[in-house]
Protein backbone atom coordinates (compact mmCIF):
# COMPACT_ATOMS: atom_id res chain seq x y z
CA UNK A 1 0.00 0.00 0.00
CA UNK A 2 1.46 3.36 -1.02
CA UNK A 3 1.67 6.05 1.64
CA UNK A 4 -0.26 9.32 1.46
CA UNK A 5 3.06 11.10 1.32
CA UNK A 6 4.13 9.29 -1.85
CA UNK A 7 0.79 10.12 -3.50
CA UNK A 8 1.40 13.81 -2.75
CA UNK A 9 4.99 13.58 -4.01
CA UNK A 10 3.78 12.03 -7.29
CA UNK A 11 1.17 14.76 -7.60
CA UNK A 12 3.66 17.58 -7.08
CA UNK A 13 6.12 16.07 -9.57
CA UNK A 14 3.51 15.74 -12.31
CA UNK A 15 2.02 19.13 -11.40
CA UNK A 16 5.28 21.07 -11.57
CA UNK A 17 6.40 19.45 -14.83
CA UNK A 18 3.04 20.16 -16.48
CA UNK A 19 2.40 23.56 -14.94
CA UNK A 20 5.72 24.90 -16.22
CA UNK A 21 4.79 24.64 -19.86
CA UNK A 22 1.99 27.13 -19.45
CA UNK A 23 4.81 29.52 -20.31
CA UNK A 24 4.92 28.17 -23.86
CA UNK A 25 1.13 28.37 -24.09
CA UNK A 26 1.12 32.02 -22.99
CA UNK A 27 3.85 33.01 -25.44
CA UNK A 28 2.29 31.11 -28.35
CA UNK A 29 -1.20 32.46 -27.58
CA UNK A 30 -0.08 36.07 -27.91
CA UNK A 31 2.04 35.16 -30.96
CA UNK A 32 -1.12 33.84 -32.64
CA UNK A 33 -3.04 37.06 -32.10
CA UNK A 34 -4.70 36.82 -28.68
CA UNK A 35 -4.09 39.52 -26.08
CA UNK A 36 -2.68 38.82 -22.62
CA UNK A 37 -6.16 38.75 -21.01
CA UNK A 38 -7.52 36.31 -23.57
CA UNK A 39 -4.55 34.00 -23.02
CA UNK A 40 -5.09 34.14 -19.24
CA UNK A 41 -8.86 33.70 -19.55
CA UNK A 42 -8.25 30.53 -21.57
CA UNK A 43 -5.98 28.98 -18.97
CA UNK A 44 -8.45 29.86 -16.20
CA UNK A 45 -11.70 28.87 -17.91
CA UNK A 46 -10.74 26.21 -20.47
CA UNK A 47 -7.94 24.57 -18.46
CA UNK A 48 -7.12 21.62 -20.68
CA UNK A 49 -3.78 22.09 -22.37
CA UNK A 50 -4.12 20.24 -25.67
CA UNK A 51 -7.41 22.01 -26.45
CA UNK A 52 -5.89 25.38 -25.63
CA UNK A 53 -2.98 24.72 -27.99
CA UNK A 54 -5.40 23.50 -30.67
CA UNK A 55 -7.48 26.70 -30.44
CA UNK A 56 -4.48 29.00 -30.88
CA UNK A 57 -3.09 26.67 -33.57
CA UNK A 58 -6.23 27.16 -35.68
CA UNK A 59 -6.16 30.94 -35.05
CA UNK A 60 -2.47 31.08 -36.01
CA UNK A 61 -3.18 29.33 -39.32
CA UNK A 62 -5.86 31.92 -40.13
CA UNK A 63 -8.95 29.99 -39.05
CA UNK A 64 -11.88 31.68 -37.34
CA UNK A 65 -12.34 31.31 -33.57
CA UNK A 66 -15.47 29.15 -33.84
CA UNK A 67 -13.68 26.61 -36.06
CA UNK A 68 -10.88 26.72 -33.50
CA UNK A 69 -13.33 26.16 -30.65
CA UNK A 70 -14.95 23.20 -32.45
CA UNK A 71 -11.56 21.54 -33.09
CA UNK A 72 -10.49 22.15 -29.51
CA UNK A 73 -13.76 20.86 -28.01
CA UNK A 74 -13.43 17.64 -30.05
CA UNK A 75 -9.93 17.25 -28.70
CA UNK A 76 -11.32 17.85 -25.20
CA UNK A 77 -13.87 15.05 -25.60
CA UNK A 78 -11.34 12.60 -24.12
CA UNK A 79 -11.90 14.28 -20.74
CA UNK A 80 -15.37 12.68 -20.83
CA UNK A 81 -13.75 9.26 -20.58
CA UNK A 82 -11.33 10.40 -17.91
CA UNK A 83 -14.37 11.48 -15.90
CA UNK A 84 -15.93 8.04 -16.38
CA UNK A 85 -12.80 6.36 -15.00
CA UNK A 86 -12.56 8.81 -12.10
CA UNK A 87 -16.22 8.81 -11.01
CA UNK A 88 -16.27 5.47 -9.14
CA UNK A 89 -12.95 6.31 -7.44
CA UNK A 90 -13.62 9.89 -6.38
CA UNK A 91 -17.30 9.27 -5.45
CA UNK A 92 -18.37 12.90 -5.75
CA UNK A 93 -21.93 14.22 -5.67
CA UNK A 94 -23.73 17.54 -6.05
CA UNK A 95 -21.69 20.70 -5.50
CA UNK A 96 -18.42 18.80 -4.92
CA UNK A 97 -18.77 17.16 -8.32
CA UNK A 98 -19.56 20.49 -9.99
CA UNK A 99 -16.57 22.14 -8.33
CA UNK A 100 -14.16 19.31 -9.17
CA UNK A 101 -15.10 18.75 -12.83
CA UNK A 102 -12.90 21.62 -14.05
CA UNK A 103 -9.80 19.69 -12.95
CA UNK A 104 -10.62 16.50 -14.90
CA UNK A 105 -7.64 16.49 -17.30
CA UNK A 106 -4.93 14.08 -18.54
CA UNK A 107 -2.58 14.57 -15.60
CA UNK A 108 -5.06 14.49 -12.68
CA UNK A 109 -6.55 11.32 -14.18
CA UNK A 110 -3.13 9.70 -14.60
CA UNK A 111 -2.24 10.32 -10.96
CA UNK A 112 -5.65 9.42 -9.49
CA UNK A 113 -6.82 6.32 -11.39
CA UNK A 114 -4.01 4.06 -10.20
CA UNK A 115 -4.97 4.51 -6.51
CA UNK A 116 -6.73 1.76 -4.61
CA UNK A 117 -8.77 3.84 -2.17
CA UNK A 118 -11.09 6.80 -2.57
CA UNK A 119 -9.03 8.69 -0.01
CA UNK A 120 -5.79 8.35 -2.01
CA UNK A 121 -7.50 8.89 -5.36
CA UNK A 122 -8.89 12.19 -4.03
CA UNK A 123 -5.52 13.09 -2.57
CA UNK A 124 -3.84 12.56 -5.96
CA UNK A 125 -6.61 14.30 -7.89
CA UNK A 126 -6.73 17.46 -5.77
CA UNK A 127 -3.00 17.86 -5.17
CA UNK A 128 -2.23 17.40 -8.86
CA UNK A 129 -5.15 19.61 -9.92
CA UNK A 130 -4.27 22.39 -7.51
CA UNK A 131 -0.56 22.38 -8.39
CA UNK A 132 -1.23 22.49 -12.12
CA UNK A 133 -4.02 25.08 -11.82
CA UNK A 134 -1.88 27.54 -9.87
CA UNK A 135 1.28 27.03 -11.97
CA UNK A 136 -0.46 26.81 -15.36
CA UNK A 137 -2.25 30.12 -14.81
CA UNK A 138 0.81 31.89 -13.40
CA UNK A 139 3.10 30.69 -16.18
CA UNK A 140 0.51 31.51 -18.85
CA UNK A 141 0.49 35.12 -17.63
CA UNK A 142 4.31 35.30 -17.62
CA UNK A 143 4.54 33.69 -21.07
CA UNK A 144 1.87 35.99 -22.50
CA UNK A 145 3.67 39.10 -21.21
CA UNK A 146 6.95 37.83 -22.64
CA UNK A 147 5.24 36.98 -25.93
CA UNK A 148 3.95 40.54 -26.41
CA UNK A 149 7.29 42.10 -25.44
CA UNK A 150 9.50 40.42 -28.03
CA UNK A 151 8.21 41.77 -31.35
CA UNK A 152 7.80 39.45 -34.37
CA UNK A 153 7.28 35.93 -32.97
CA UNK A 154 8.68 34.38 -36.15
CA UNK A 155 12.14 35.80 -35.38
CA UNK A 156 12.16 33.57 -32.30
CA UNK A 157 10.77 30.52 -34.08
CA UNK A 158 7.58 30.63 -32.00
CA UNK A 159 5.43 29.61 -34.99
CA UNK A 160 7.57 26.48 -35.31
CA UNK A 161 7.25 25.84 -31.58
CA UNK A 162 3.48 25.25 -31.95
CA UNK A 163 4.10 22.22 -34.19
CA UNK A 164 6.69 20.91 -31.72
CA UNK A 165 4.23 21.36 -28.83
CA UNK A 166 1.57 19.36 -30.70
CA UNK A 167 4.11 16.64 -31.46
CA UNK A 168 5.01 16.51 -27.78
CA UNK A 169 1.34 15.99 -26.90
CA UNK A 170 0.89 13.37 -29.64
CA UNK A 171 4.10 11.41 -28.94
CA UNK A 172 2.98 9.38 -25.90
CA UNK A 173 -0.15 8.29 -27.83
CA UNK A 174 1.80 6.76 -30.74
CA UNK A 175 1.96 3.41 -29.00
CA UNK A 176 1.14 1.14 -31.96
CA UNK A 177 1.71 1.03 -35.71
CA UNK A 178 -2.02 1.51 -36.13
CA UNK A 179 -2.11 4.82 -34.22
CA UNK A 180 0.98 6.06 -36.09
CA UNK A 181 -0.77 5.29 -39.38
CA UNK A 182 -3.91 7.13 -38.21
CA UNK A 183 -1.89 10.23 -37.26
CA UNK A 184 -0.14 10.18 -40.66
CA UNK A 185 -3.42 9.67 -42.52
CA UNK A 186 -4.99 12.64 -40.71
CA UNK A 187 -1.91 14.72 -41.56
CA UNK A 188 -2.00 13.69 -45.23
CA UNK A 189 -5.72 14.44 -45.67
CA UNK A 190 -5.33 17.79 -43.90
CA UNK A 191 -2.37 18.80 -46.07
CA UNK A 192 -4.25 17.78 -49.20
CA UNK A 193 -7.16 20.04 -48.24
CA UNK A 194 -5.15 23.16 -47.33
CA UNK A 195 -5.10 24.65 -50.86
CA UNK A 196 -8.84 24.14 -51.40
CA UNK A 197 -10.67 24.88 -48.15
CA UNK A 198 -11.05 27.62 -45.55
CA UNK A 199 -8.47 27.61 -42.74
CA UNK A 200 -9.41 25.25 -39.92
CA UNK A 201 -11.46 22.94 -42.15
CA UNK A 202 -8.50 20.67 -43.10
CA UNK A 203 -7.89 19.90 -39.42
CA UNK A 204 -11.47 18.84 -38.68
CA UNK A 205 -11.98 16.91 -41.93
CA UNK A 206 -8.53 15.27 -41.77
CA UNK A 207 -9.16 14.27 -38.16
CA UNK A 208 -12.66 12.94 -38.91
CA UNK A 209 -11.56 10.85 -41.91
CA UNK A 210 -8.72 9.29 -39.93
CA UNK A 211 -10.99 8.48 -36.96
CA UNK A 212 -13.54 6.79 -39.26
CA UNK A 213 -10.81 4.76 -40.99
CA UNK A 214 -9.38 3.81 -37.60
CA UNK A 215 -12.78 2.63 -36.36
CA UNK A 216 -13.40 0.69 -39.56
CA UNK A 217 -10.02 -1.05 -39.36
CA UNK A 218 -10.20 -1.58 -35.60
CA UNK A 219 -7.05 0.37 -34.87
CA UNK A 220 -6.22 0.37 -31.17
CA UNK A 221 -3.44 1.88 -29.01
CA UNK A 222 -2.00 -1.61 -28.51
CA UNK A 223 -0.72 -3.77 -31.34
CA UNK A 224 -2.87 -6.84 -31.85
CA UNK A 225 0.14 -9.17 -32.11
CA UNK B 1 -11.01 40.87 -31.23
CA UNK B 2 -14.56 40.19 -30.04
CA UNK B 3 -14.89 37.01 -32.09
CA UNK B 4 -11.89 35.55 -30.26
CA UNK B 5 -13.73 36.12 -26.95
CA UNK B 6 -16.80 34.32 -28.32
CA UNK B 7 -14.59 31.42 -29.42
CA UNK B 8 -12.97 31.27 -25.97
CA UNK B 9 -16.37 31.25 -24.20
CA UNK B 10 -17.75 28.52 -26.49
CA UNK B 11 -14.57 26.51 -25.93
CA UNK B 12 -14.66 26.91 -22.15
CA UNK B 13 -18.34 25.87 -21.93
CA UNK B 14 -17.87 22.94 -24.34
CA UNK B 15 -14.84 21.57 -22.50
CA UNK B 16 -16.54 21.94 -19.10
CA UNK B 17 -19.62 20.04 -20.28
CA UNK B 18 -17.45 17.08 -21.36
CA UNK B 19 -15.55 17.11 -18.06
CA UNK B 20 -18.71 17.26 -15.94
CA UNK B 21 -20.58 14.71 -18.07
CA UNK B 22 -17.84 12.13 -17.51
CA UNK B 23 -18.19 12.44 -13.75
CA UNK B 24 -22.00 12.48 -13.86
CA UNK B 25 -23.20 10.00 -16.50
CA UNK B 26 -23.71 6.39 -15.34
CA UNK B 27 -20.75 4.39 -16.61
CA UNK B 28 -22.79 1.85 -18.59
CA UNK B 29 -24.23 4.58 -20.86
CA UNK B 30 -20.89 5.47 -22.43
CA UNK B 31 -18.62 2.59 -21.55
CA UNK B 32 -18.98 0.81 -24.88
CA UNK B 33 -15.95 -0.54 -26.79
CA UNK B 34 -16.89 1.58 -29.81
CA UNK B 35 -16.97 4.88 -27.91
CA UNK B 36 -13.78 3.92 -26.04
CA UNK B 37 -11.98 3.31 -29.32
CA UNK B 38 -13.29 6.55 -30.81
CA UNK B 39 -12.03 8.39 -27.73
CA UNK B 40 -8.56 6.88 -28.16
CA UNK B 41 -8.44 7.77 -31.85
CA UNK B 42 -9.79 11.35 -31.77
CA UNK B 43 -6.74 12.96 -30.08
CA UNK B 44 -4.30 11.02 -32.29
CA UNK B 45 -6.07 12.04 -35.51
CA UNK B 46 -6.67 15.68 -34.55
CA UNK B 47 -3.11 16.20 -33.32
CA UNK B 48 -1.75 14.61 -36.53
CA UNK B 49 -3.82 17.01 -38.64
CA UNK B 50 -2.93 19.99 -36.45
CA UNK B 51 0.80 19.29 -36.75
CA UNK B 52 0.60 19.00 -40.53
CA UNK B 53 -1.30 22.26 -40.99
CA UNK B 54 0.80 24.08 -38.42
CA UNK B 55 4.09 23.05 -39.98
CA UNK B 56 3.31 23.04 -43.72
CA UNK B 57 0.29 25.32 -44.04
CA UNK B 58 0.49 28.73 -45.70
CA UNK B 59 -2.19 31.02 -47.08
CA UNK B 60 -4.04 28.39 -49.16
CA UNK B 61 -0.72 26.82 -50.15
CA UNK B 62 1.82 24.46 -48.67
CA UNK B 63 5.13 25.97 -47.63
CA UNK B 64 8.33 24.13 -46.74
CA UNK B 65 10.47 26.30 -44.48
CA UNK B 66 12.26 26.40 -41.13
CA UNK B 67 9.16 25.02 -39.37
CA UNK B 68 9.72 21.57 -40.91
CA UNK B 69 13.34 21.47 -39.75
CA UNK B 70 12.16 22.48 -36.28
CA UNK B 71 9.65 19.62 -36.26
CA UNK B 72 12.44 17.21 -37.23
CA UNK B 73 14.53 18.42 -34.30
CA UNK B 74 11.52 18.02 -32.00
CA UNK B 75 10.99 14.42 -33.18
CA UNK B 76 14.64 13.50 -32.57
CA UNK B 77 14.55 15.05 -29.08
CA UNK B 78 11.32 13.21 -28.23
CA UNK B 79 12.96 9.95 -29.31
CA UNK B 80 15.78 10.81 -26.90
CA UNK B 81 13.15 11.38 -24.17
CA UNK B 82 13.94 15.06 -23.74
CA UNK B 83 11.18 16.71 -21.60
CA UNK B 84 8.46 18.88 -23.14
CA UNK B 85 9.71 22.38 -22.39
CA UNK B 86 13.38 22.01 -23.50
CA UNK B 87 12.12 20.13 -26.59
CA UNK B 88 9.80 23.01 -27.59
CA UNK B 89 12.51 25.61 -26.90
CA UNK B 90 15.03 23.69 -29.04
CA UNK B 91 12.52 23.52 -31.91
CA UNK B 92 11.91 27.28 -31.69
CA UNK B 93 15.66 27.95 -31.57
CA UNK B 94 16.19 25.77 -34.66
CA UNK B 95 13.68 27.80 -36.68
CA UNK B 96 15.04 31.11 -35.36
CA UNK B 97 18.64 30.19 -36.26
CA UNK B 98 17.72 28.95 -39.74
CA UNK B 99 15.96 32.26 -40.42
CA UNK B 100 19.01 34.20 -39.27
CA UNK B 101 21.22 32.42 -41.79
Amino acid sequence: MTSDRSVITDSLGVGVATGAYGISFGALATASGLDVWQACAMSLAVFTGASQFAFIGVLASGGNPLTGALTAILLGSRNLFYGLSLAPLLRLTGPARLASAHWVIDETTAVAVTRETTRQARLGFYWTGATIFVLWNTTTFVGALAGTAIGDPRDYGLDAAVGAAFLGLLWPRLTSWGTRAIALLAAAVAIGLVPFTAAGVPIIVGGAVAVLVGLRWHVSPEDAS
Amino acid sequence: MTSAWIGIIVLAVGCFIFKLAGLSVPERVLDHPFTRRAADLIPVALLGALIAVQVLGGDHTLVIDARLAALGVAAVLLMLRVPFLPMVLAAAATAALLRLM
